[in-house]
């Protein structure tokens, strides 16, 4: 029987050697005639292990990683396609802690099949969802969607049956699905590993978005820099397409729905909503008033649902297994699963799906294991560059939409960046000035000259020059930025400023005198 | 008097018909649903502080100083995009928003000069108030930081270096000035050039703090595609764009209300002053034609008024040969009195005759009128509607039985399907365009009939869905065939016919038009345009909702003129699209006045109101109200008293106001004709073309200097107010009052309101119509009546004036003006949007910097066989005469067919046209005349005659003298 072997074609995996590996692994099938197949899957999440190369045995895939090319021929020696013993031996990867604690309902499939198989995506329980929505009628789907408690995964937390119910409420003669894969946070990866690993599961949720609400065509907006993302999205929606999941008749009933997979052009102001769907008509990349919102005057003026990958890909788990399933993990008013990514300074970097109501102090330092330098974690930022840092002494906060707001924090993409003590938070706070004053659309006043205006005073304090009035003028500057805005661009840099001068006065303080005359 | 001052409500009105009531600061207020917040707190009466909102622009939300806290809802939403809801309760004034507007306004002021004292905006700064309005005290930030306001900035390590952010003013446009250190990129003048100009000119370049306006792809505004509206110097609430005569002269300190004088649009505006001198002219939003929106002629084309050409002492001369010699008022006056009174004893009572003008007034040209029956006792008036729009007024006059279009221009709002035919209404007619053009972006269709690829055909997010680029001459043919695919295809609306037009008409009609020799088939050999575009083009006029048809010159100006109108006119009846807005036949009037010059009865055959000098009761009505008994012969059209002339049974006129020597086709033979005359009275602002001809001059006053009435394209009277003294001591009525009195006539005016009484008192169509009644209303459309109190926006709402609408058969005839072997390409002629009509006015303005000399565009496959090169000069020849000018190679016109403007005397295109005219009417046909190109080494001998002519004829003794 022909062995196959795993070894990942996410853009992690290839920036750690994965490519290396996989010709080495086929080198070695060649040189010594086995009956091996190599498929290219997409990444488990647990990015410190990659490349981690997998080989399916009579007992399950057992893991073999971070694997380097020099390690092949050891591995082939150690007959490790029988799951032989190997200094990089993991074990079963399904049994490794930090794949076996999570709950995986949107990412089942990543890591585990051939992303560009539709095979391996119908037998591991894709197109079911779409299967149900298409035999039932667009008010159940968005019925469905509401009850399971799905909120916007981008950031903002929108309940995602709402927003859809207001666009299947619209009257117009075409509407339109955008899914927004611009994900420019830092330290977040989990719209770009799902697109790479399981793409089907996305184009599945986006056409029952598309059943549920109207809308014959969908558009997914991804960014630049995830050239390997646009490519297995592209030959994915090739394959749907010929498979008759997209086109005129979805899976042969009486809907159309089609997708265009459109590239953005390296604004991170382009994920937020508004300005993504003027980037997508071809006009610069403005953030939009609101109202009218998308849901009524979208793209190109239609009614249009603009929905987050994982939200969307989220659509079909719950459309397969129910709206109470989902609902029934999470805590308060945050339901189902979540795709925690740690980053930055942590030992286990790395995509963690659960359920929400786990702290943050369990994952920074349970799952990913405290910082990789070995140093006391001093800080994290949650929710990318606008998100808040949270000091160890807040750990106990529990991963929910509400109670982080009641920290002045937010959860946004659920990207969690770990710092040790050795951070300058002052520096921090600056950087999330300079990030708002780079990015920052320009179209409303509080952003665009706020921004700048923040960096110059904050640097006058790191001077020295009247800390004390500088500081106060911080943190009206971030009033005006927090209330004035018009997007969360410029509403969410205070955040990761405020929360630094909060819990870290002392980095702001002057500095001694010695460094000052320097 | 002091400035007029608009309120600015922000938001655009809401056109809502229900009605959403909510509370701001504890006033109720009850306004149209959609209505924002904004616009809804002005209307209660309190201003929430803005910059980046104007009423003229939709909502963009970018300033953030009008934020409001509304009970019940999270956050600081902005009132400018946030519309009412009922019952809801917003605050404008809490501390929250206090900390927020001041904390905006500090960091607007960071990156602002500090010069408001030396900037010309001073007085009239938004940014200026908007800093008062909030109470902002103190720039935390200091002025050491990022900007762009400073061209060199410290450096740690070098010292002073150049500012990158900087940028120098841009001076480029003649009229108004770029100045980006004052820029608070708040993109109303992005959005003005978009929403409200449709020429997408503007945009934000770079991003974030970067940000900045820019002209195209960081051009100079002359260099880009600016067309210099003005919308966007209008929309600056800031120092940022400002006029240059602000800058030169000052803050206006009063403002009136006046009705410019270049095309038909009529636009009204404010007429900025400071004591006597004109600062600026800005458009007026209560304007019904124009909504607040202006063109480059109107807004900035205003310096002919006091340029130094201008002549302010009448004078006289024995012979055309003779120096001019200034004379005073009186003897002039007294000189043409005697002259016409010893032409008329010498050669008859029909000797002499006169021209109104379709510049001037209503009343100043009731007045020429009046002067030619009343006191030359003859019907030998006539004016410059003769050569542009007469065959609308018999064309649509026999079909509908109203002389003029049948809708105002707010009516293009409801259009669906816009057919414009042969006319280029971007160039000619601008803000009508705009207006069309927004209509356009919302999702109307347009069709274009016109042999050239206008900048109707394509525009930014605007494309004609067809453009049926038909040979010139084959209107008719066009029009029929569009009637033929109408009928043969079931597309009519039968209902519509049977109600409100002659049925047995239509079956003629019908069976006219059915024949196979109207197919679009058989049309297309004529034409050379594609059946399937004709039937595509009269499928989608016929089924794609609300049709309105606008026409032009390319129309009218043909051997078979009356013959399109009438096409058009059974277009519009067989669709049924005729009597409500968004639909009607409307022709685009060239001249500010052409329809009321037409009103005011100044055809030879007809009395003001279109009633015909044989119709007794009508004359009765003038006679008892004169004094005299009136000619029920109609009298002679220009070119008659022309051919009269030469023939010399015609030996004197007065001509006011227009330039018959540029403007009428064949220029040899008005020139003969204007040479055998003893007396010709020319009064204009300039020694103008045919002034080289005229015996005596009289000085004419600009509209600025007179008050009056203008009626445009739609009917709409639109009052002229006199905003400085005439600086030729007397306005136009005024002279012809006195040439009057002079010849004897007992005539007593003290002010044009008088004239308006006595022609609403003769006048059926304007019998409500009075100064205070305009006063009232700002404007109306006539006909104004018992019947029609407040005017009459749509005519022909319920049936049409004749009755039953009439069907009349449209045999396409071919023009005699044919191309061939000597004369292979066929000339067509428009105007540019820059200048107007024969330049004289807008030649004087720096609005030469677009357009300095006509240009001969001609497709590149003729003009490589001819060896012609772009820029090149080239003979133009007719079998009328011939001249040079430059090449300029385009596709825009098809092989086989050339264009030229004809706004320049020194090219004179009208020496090629020739003396063909519109069968009903003699309107010239200009439009058709087969020509020949070649390369040629400068000006032909016929210009460089007429250039030392020129000289001569326009000496002026004392002048010389002085010398």
């Amino acid at each position: 029987m022909t062995v196959k072997i795993y070894i990942p074609k996410d853009a992690a995996a290839l920036a750690l050697g994965a490519e290396k590996v996989a010709k080495a692994v086929a080198a070695e099938i060649a040189a010594r005639g086995l009956d091996a197949q190599i498929v290219r899957n997409g990444t488990r999440g647990m990015i410190w292990l990659e490349p981690l190369v997998e080989v399916e045995t009579a007992e399950g895939r057992v893991g073999y990683g971070p694997v380097k090319a020099a390690d092949v021929p050891s591995l082939f020696d150690a007959n490790f396609l029988s799951g032989g013993a190997h200094p990089r031996s993991l074990g079963k990867v399904e049994e490794l802690p930090f794949f076996a604690k999570q709950t995986r309902l949107t990412f089942a499939r990543c890591g585990v099949i051939d992303p560009l198989s539709l095979d391996d995506y119908r037998a591991h329980g894709g197109l079911r969802g779409l299967e149900k929505a298409v035999a039932t009628t667009p008010a159940q789907i968005v019925q469905t969607v509401t009850d399971s408690g799905l909120r916007g995964r981008g950031g903002a937390g929108f309940p995602t049956g709402i927003k859809w119910k207001t666009v299947h409420d619209a009257v117009a003669d075409r509407k339109y699905i955008v899914c927004n894969a611009d994900e420019g946070d830092s330290a977040t990866f989990a719209d770009r590993m799902i697109m790479e690993g399981d793409p089907f599961v996305l184009i599945e949720g986006m056409a029952i978005a598309g059943i549920a609400t109207g809308a014959t065509k969908g558009f997914v907006y991804i960014r630049s820099e995830y050239p390997h993302a646009i490519a297995t999205m592209t030959r994915a929606v090739e394959i749907a397409r010929r498979a008759g999941i997209l086109g005129t008749t979805v899976l042969g009933s009486p809907n159309a729905f089609d997708i265009e997979i459109r590239s953005g052009a390296g604004a991170y102001v382009c994920g937020e909503e508004t300005s993504l769907l003027n980037s997508l008509e071809g006009k610069r990349g403005v953030v939009r008033a609101k109202p009218p919102l998308p849901a009524i005057q979208g793209l190109f003026g239609k009614p249009t649902v603009i929905n987050n990958v994982i939200s969307l890909a989220s659509v079909p788990v719950i459309m397969d297994r129910g709206s109470e399933f989902y609902r029934d993990f999470g805590m308060g008013r945050s339901r189902g699963t979540i795709p925690v990514q740690l980053a930055g300074n942590v030992r286990n970097g790395g995509l963690f799906e659960v359920a929400f109501g786990i702290t943050l102090g369990e994952l920074v330092n349970e799952i990913g294991g405290g910082t990789a330098s070995g140093r006391p974690v001093k800080a994290v930022q949650v929710g990318g560059p606008l998100g808040a840092y949270f000091p160890v002494s807040l750990f106990d906060t529990p991963f929910d939409y509400e109670a982080f707001a009641g920290k002045d924090g937010l959860i946004g993409h659920a990207g969690i960046t770990v710092f040790d003590d050795t951070a300058d938070m002052l520096k921090q706070a600056r950087f999330a000035m300079e990030f708002c004053a780079i990015e920052s659309c320009g179209k409303c006043t509080p952003c665009r000259i706020g921004s700048t205006r923040g960096v110059e005073t904050l640097d006058k304090v790191a001077a020295g020059i009247e800390p004390q009035k500088n500081l106060e003028l911080v943190a009206d500057l971030c009033n005006t930025m927090k209330f004035g805005s018009l997007c969360a661009l410029g509403g969410f840099t205070p955040y990761p400023v405020m929360s630094a001068l909060t819990h870290f006065p002392e980095d702001f303080a002057p500095r001694t005198v010695a460094e000052a005359a320097e | 008097m002091g400035l007029v001052h608009e309120i600015d409500y922000g938001t655009p009105a809401s056109k809502s018909e229900k009605m959403v009531t909510l509370t701001v600061d504890g006033f109720e207020v009850t306004v149209p649903e959609g209505t924002s917040i904004m616009r809804a707190s002005m209307e209660a009466g309190i201003a929430i502080p803005k910059l980046c909102a104007t009423d003229m622009v939709d909502a963009f939300g970018s300033c953030r100083l009008c934020l409001v806290e509304i009970e019940g809802r999270a956050g600081t939403p902005s009132s400018c995009t946030t519309p009412v809801a009922p019952g809801m309760v917003v605050h404008t004034q809490t501390g929250r928003l206090k900390d927020i507007r001041r904390g905006v306004m500090e960091l607007y002021i960071s990156d602002h000069p500090l010069d408001c004292l030396t900037c010309a905006a001073n007085g009239d700064c938004e940014l200026q108030d908007m800093a008062g309005a909030v109470g902002l005290r103190d720039v935390r930030y200091g002025y050491d930081g990022d900007n762009h306001v400073f061209a060199k900035k410290r450096d740690a390590l070098e010292g002073s270096v150049a500012n990158v952010r900087w940028m120098p003013k841009d001076e480029s446009n003649p009229y108004f000035t770029y100045d980006p250190s004052k820029c608070i990129v708040c993109s109303r003048c992005v959005r003005a050039c978009e929403e409200v100009q449709g020429t997408f000119a503007l945009t934000i370049e770079g991003r974030g703090f970067d940000s900045r306006v820019s002209a195209g792809m960081h051009q100079p505004f002359l260099e880009s595609e600016c067309v210099s509206c003005g919308a966007c110097v209008q929309a600056c609430p800031t120092g940022t764009l400002t006029e240059k005569t602000v800058i030169e002269i000052g803050q206006p300190e009063r403002s009136v209300v006046t009705t410019c004088a270049y095309c038909g649009v009529g636009c009204s505006f404010k007429a900025e002053m400071r004591g006597d001198e004109l600062v600026r002219m800005v458009p007026y939003k209560h304007g019904k034609a124009n909504r607040g929106h202006s063109c480059v002629k109107g807004r900035f084309a205003w310096g002919y008024a006091t340029h130094k050409e201008r002549i302010l002492n009448p004078m006289i001369r024995e012979k055309i040969t003779d120096p001019w010699r200034e004379v005073t008022w009186e003897e002039a006056f007294q000189h043409v009195a005697n002259e016409f009174r010893r032409i008329q004893y010498q050669y008859g009572r029909e000797a002499i005759g006169g021209i109104t003008s379709s510049r001037c007034t209503n009343e100043e040209t009731y007045l020429v009128q009046k002067l030619i029956r009343q006191g030359f006792r003859n019907n030998n008036v006539d004016t410059c509607a003769r050569v542009c729009h007469s065959p609308t007024g018999y064309g649509l006059g026999q079909a509908f039985g109203t002389s003029a279009g049948t809708q105002d221009f707010d009516s293009v709002e409801h259009s669906d399907v816009i057919m414009v035919i042969g006319a280029n209404p971007a160039a000619a007619h601008p803000v009508f365009a705009s207006r069309m053009r927004k209509r356009l972006r919302k999702g109307a269709k347009l069709i274009v009939i016109d042999p050239r690829r206008t900048e109707m055909v394509k525009a930014p997010h605007v494309e004609a869905e067809y453009h049926l680029a038909l040979r010139p001459g084959t209107n008719v043919a066009i029009v029929t065939s569009l009637a033929h695919v109408i009928v043969t295809e079931g597309l009519f609306n039968e209902a519509f016919i049977r109600e409100r037009c002659d049925w047995s008409e239509f079956e003629d009609y019908a069976e006219f038009v059915s024949d196979p020799r109207h197919s679009p088939e058989e049309v297309e050999k004529l034409t050379g345009v594609p059946a399937e575009t004709i039937r595509g083009a009269a499928r989608l006029y016929a089924t794609g909702g609300n049709g309105a048809i606008y026409y032009g010159l390319g129309v009218t100006e043909h051997s078979q003129g009356s013959t399109t109108v009438m096409g058009i006119a059974n277009l519009a009846m067989l669709t049924g699209n005729i009597g409500r807005p968004g639909v009607g036949v409307n022709p685009l009037r060239g001249q500010n006045n052409v329809q009321g010059s037409c009103d005011m009865g100044s055809f030879p055959h007809e009395f003001p109101g279109y009633r015909h000098v044989s119709t007794d009761a009508v004359r009765e009505t003038f006679e008892k109200l004169w004094g005299v008994e009136l000619s029920a012969e109609p009298g002679l059209r220009i070119p008659n008293m022309l051919d009269a002339a030469v023939e010399g049974t015609f030996k004197g006129i007065y001509i006011q106001g227009e330039d018959i020597l540029q403007s009428d086709p064949d220029t040899k033979h008005v020139s003969a004709g204007l040479a055998a005359m003893e007396c010709v009275v020319v009064h204009d602002l300039f020694l103008n073309e045919t002034a080289r001809y005229a015996h005596v001059f009289l000085p004419g006053s600009t509209f600025l200097e007179k008050d009056g009435t203008f009626t445009n394209a739609e009917r709409r009277i639109n009052r002229v107010r006199k905003v400085m003294a005439p600086k030729n001591g007397y306005a136009d009525w005024e002279v012809t009052q006195k040439l009057a009195q002079a010849m004897g006539l007992n005539w007593n005016y003290t002010h044009p309101s008088d004239v308006m009484d006595e022609i609403a008192a003769t006048t059926p169509s304007f019998a409500k119509v009075s100064y205070d009644y305009l006063e009232k209303m700002g404007s109306v459309q006539w006909p104004c009546n018992e019947a029609a109190p407040e005017g009459t926006p749509i005519v022909h709402v319920n049936g049409f004036v004749r009755g039953k609408g009439k069907f009349i058969r449209t045999e396409y005839v071919a023009t005699d003006e044919k191309t061939g072997p000597r004369f292979p390409l066929l000339l067509t002629t428009g105007r540019i949007l820059s200048q107007y009509n024969v330049g004289a006015q807008t030649r004087r303005t720096e609005n030469v910097v677009w357009h300095d000399e006509d240009l001969l565009e001609i497709h590149p496959h003729d003009a490589e066989q001819r060896g012609i090169r772009d820029g090149d000069f080239v003979r133009l020849t007719s079998r009328a005469g011939e001249t040079t000018l430059r090449a300029q190679i385009t596709d825009r016109v098809a092989p086989g067919v050339v264009y030229t403007t004809f706004h320049h005397p020194d090219t004179q295109a009208n020496v090629i046209t020739t003396d063909f005219s519109d069968w009903a009417t003699n309107c010239p046909e200009y439009k058709v005349t087969a020509v020949q190109v070649a390369p040629s080494n400068g000006p032909s001998d016929w210009q460089r005659e007429y250039q030392e002519l020129s000289r001569q004829t326009r000496r002026i003794a004392s002048l010389e003298a002085a010398e």
